[in-house]
């Protein structure tokens, strides 16, 4: 066995962490700065730093021969890059400091050209079409199927998507949702086997999956799935800083062009402070993931069986899984369905936050969602089923009125792009139906488009974005933040 | 050799005790739990550094957090007790005949261990057959619990430990929820003194307030305790705290106690100016 184990090639130490050590090394080493930042260690910005602290603020230096490069990365970053694309099963990983949102976007440039087709469910994160409005990709929609019950867009179904790739034989990509916000997951595998026989690539939005790569009882990851590509999100539940991410490509991906593709938009004055954070916490989820996992699915396990027990509320869970649209069910994830007791999702979320002092990741129509992770702790957890009991009691109604959440079926009369710089006009919203809308509408969190640029306006779907505002969601994308009115084409294109 | 225990009352201010040794020490699940022996309070417990009872005070405590109640309502028999491992509000209820079913929830085994082994004068009645001790978190255990108590104790340690959830909104509803038509609930309610305290009671008695329709707020002197001086709610859905009492029937028991009378039950409840100035702020 000894030999066996001497002759393999050796793999990186995920003990290891270069950027913080570099980091570390720099510190001790009282290097006299003569260059950006100008808050000089924080010697400059007393309010900054005290509110920050020193620690935080004598490492936020600027790119440096000790310290490597984002743009460019040769030593440390690099270094950084091998452990996390080790710890992923990756070919290469790259460190992300524009959010996810830079990851997803930069799988989509690398795949997509202009005119090219994609293959997507509509249940994307905007970030999604907003990279086909930069590079002009066209969407191909693959609809989700809908839980009735709950209202909410599941997986891909593996026939709805070897119809569109049968139908659109010359679209360059397939991307998936994988697990969506609720955790539902499809069938991964199939999806990039299906892809990769249509000379496709099969991208992941895993957004809400990091974990999945750290636990033994989880969903398929996209690299074990054989993903080209995959965005992921360390800074949800692999607890690195807001804004930091993770980009992994597989064997048929060429890194340098990537790496061009990242350049096209990212800064070049990479914070150290989110390349720390990614650096630290892969280092934490090689080395103790699958047991930090495992207590979070347990939490979650318990929560729903606490939450199922006060009556009304529904906490789903695997027994959704049907093998297809619900492929696979992620168990860390709380999502909670609030229609019984009479509540939409989204007031249960403002009662939450309002009177019980309990923040929670999102609410919509039907639906709430509690973020569990590596910090949370059991008696949060009473609280939070504690005020859900109470809300109960307290507030809950006949239900009378409460829409019903539907999958609104999208007709894309143009390209994003298209759509995004035509000459466009502002009408007010009752006005707006029937034309062609030239921006987004979405409930944010969590950021799935009601309406994409290039799709026509329905009264259905004014009906869903009023309802949606009256119940409390916050709405973004149009230019009118009131969103009285809608910016639309100035003419409707030929049918 | 001078060996001294020290709690910072706020960042700025530092209460000292003389300890002659250290009886226990242990990091449970929850807290770090440490007894000492010391000249002039005796035996002290301290969870986190905190002091939480002396020998030679907590019969303030104790008496004030139960007889107040015990006074009021004269139907109390079932009642469910939170926190209190060390068994002083226990052996104050199990003095009254009528009482007949007593659940202590307490969320570390720990404490109640240590205060059998070095505290038996607190800890004395918690074999009493009508105790039944639970070993786990309030606000779980009370969730299930529908009009089934005359009388909840919330004896919590401060709102910014392990007891957070015991100062909530969610609570005090499950709280409401668990008594019957007539229940009351008393639960320490901090110090009015300092700025940090001030702020925490004022939340606390915010949630209370906003949960139950009769919410009053009484005082007691307890030397080691922050400022000297502190304070418990007493909610209730039927019986004022005042108004209802009978003392002619509580005197009638013959309970002797050393802090409690009936005089001072109602002496208790008129608060200084500037307490009922804050009160009335979040009322």
């Amino acid at each position: 066995m000894g030999n066996m184990q001497q002759n393999k090639p050796s793999r990186p130490d995920q003990r290891r962490a270069p950027i913080y050590e570099a980091l570390e090394t720099f510190r001790q080493m009282r290097v006299v700065p003569f260059d950006v930042p100008g808050h000089k260690r924080g010697r400059g910005n007393s309010e900054l730093t005290a509110f920050l602290g020193r620690q935080c603020v004598s490492v936020d230096v600027n790119s440096m021969k000790p310290l490597d490069n984002l743009c460019h990365p040769i030593s440390v970053i690099r270094e950084a890059e091998e452990l996390a694309a080790d710890a992923f099963g990756a070919s290469h990983a790259f460190l992300m400091v524009g959010g996810t949102t830079s990851s997803v976007q930069s799988m989509v440039l690398t795949a997509c050209k202009r005119g090219d087709e994609i293959i997507l469910p509509r249940n994307v994160h905007r970030s999604v079409i907003n990279a086909l409005v930069l590079c002009g990709a066209v969407p191909v929609y693959v609809n989700p199927e809908v839980e009735q019950r709950l209202g909410i867009s599941l997986g891909m179904q593996r026939e709805q998507v070897a119809k569109a790739i049968a139908e659109h034989p010359n679209a360059v990509a397939v991307l998936v949702n994988n697990p969506t916000y609720y955790g539902i997951c499809s069938d991964l595998r199939a999806i990039v086997k299906m892809a990769h026989d249509a000379g496709m690539l099969c991208l992941a939005d895993e957004a809400h999956g990091t974990h999945f790569y750290f636990g033994d009882d989880l969903p398929v990851s996209a690299m074990a799935a054989g993903a080209d590509m995959a965005a992921v999100s360390m800074h949800k539940s692999g607890g690195s800083l807001t804004q930091s991410s993770l980009l992994l490509t597989g064997p048929r991906i060429h890194a340098g062009y990537v790496r061009q593709i990242i350049n096209l938009t990212q800064t070049t004055s990479g914070s150290y402070l989110l390349m720390s954070s990614l650096d630290i916490s892969r280092r934490n989820l090689a080395l103790r993931g699958r047991e930090v996992f495992a207590r979070v699915a347990a939490m979650a396990e318990y929560a729903r069986g606490e939450v199922n027990a006060i009556g009304g509320y529904y906490a789903f869970g695997r027994e959704l899984v049907n093998k297809n649209s619900i492929f696979d069910f992620d168990t860390t994830k709380l999502s909670v369905h609030t229609r019984d007791i009479g509540l939409a999702g989204i007031e249960v979320y403002d009662i939450l936050r309002d009177e019980y002092d309990i923040q929670i990741e999102f609410g919509d129509i039907g639906n709430i969602l509690a973020y569990l992770s590596m910090g949370d702790r059991p008696q949060e957890l009473e609280r939070l089923v504690s005020a859900l009991a109470e809300i109960r009691r307290r507030y809950q109604t006949d239900g009378t009125g409460l829409l019903k959440q539907e999958y609104i079926d999208p007709d894309v009369v143009i390209s994003p792009q298209e759509a995004f710089y035509a000459e466009k006009q502002s009408l007010p919203l009752r006005k707006s139906v029937g034309r062609v809308c030239s921006e987004f509408v979405m409930c944010y969190p969590p950021g799935i488009p009601i309406l994409a640029p290039g799709e026509r306006i329905t009264s259905q779907i004014l009906d869903y974005i009023e309802y949606a505002k009256a119940k409390g969601c916050s709405m973004t994308g149009p230019e009118d933040p009131e969103i009285l009115h809608l910016n639309v084409l100035a003419k409707n294109p030929a049918e | 050799m001078e060996m001294w225990f020290s709690e910072f009352h706020t960042p700025d201010v530092k209460h000292s005790i003389r300890v002659n040794r250290q009886l226990y020490s242990k990091q449970s699940d929850y807290q770090r739990i440490d007894i000492f022996e010391t000249p002039e309070f005796g035996r002290v417990l301290t969870l986190d550094g905190n002091v939480m009872l002396t020998e030679r005070d907590e019969f303030i405590y104790d008496e004030m957090i139960t007889h107040v109640p015990m006074a009021v309502h004269p139907g109390i028999r079932d009642i469910l007790v939170i926190g209190a491992g060390d068994g002083g509000v226990v052996k104050e209820l199990t003095r009254y005949d009528r009482v007949r079913h007593i659940d202590l929830v307490e969320m570390d085994p720990q404490v109640v261990e240590a205060c059998r082994a070095y505290l038996p004068g607190n800890a004395c009645r918690l074999d009493d057959s009508r105790v039944h001790i639970y070993f786990e978190n309030a606000l779980k255990f009370i969730r299930r619990c529908e009009s089934a108590y005359d009388l909840i104790i919330v004896d919590s340690t401060d709102p910014f430990g392990p007891s957070e959830g015991l100062f909530t909104l969610e609570f005090y509803g499950n709280c409401y929820k668990a008594l019957r038509a007539d229940g009351i609930m008393v639960n320490q309610q901090g110090s009015p003194f300092y700025k940090q305290d001030a702020e925490a009671m004022q939340r606390s008695h915010k949630r209370i307030a906003g949960t139950f329709p009769i919410s009053r707020v009484y005082q007691a002197h307890i030397p080691t305790y922050a400022a000297g001086y502190w304070l418990f709610g007493f909610a209730s859905k039927k019986y004022h705290p005042v108004n209802d009492l009978d003392a002619a029937k509580w005197l009638a028991l013959n309970l002797s106690t050393r802090y409690y009378t009936t005089q001072l039950h109602v002496g208790a409840f008129y608060l200084p100016a500037f307490l009922e100035k804050m009160l009335r702020e979040v009322e």
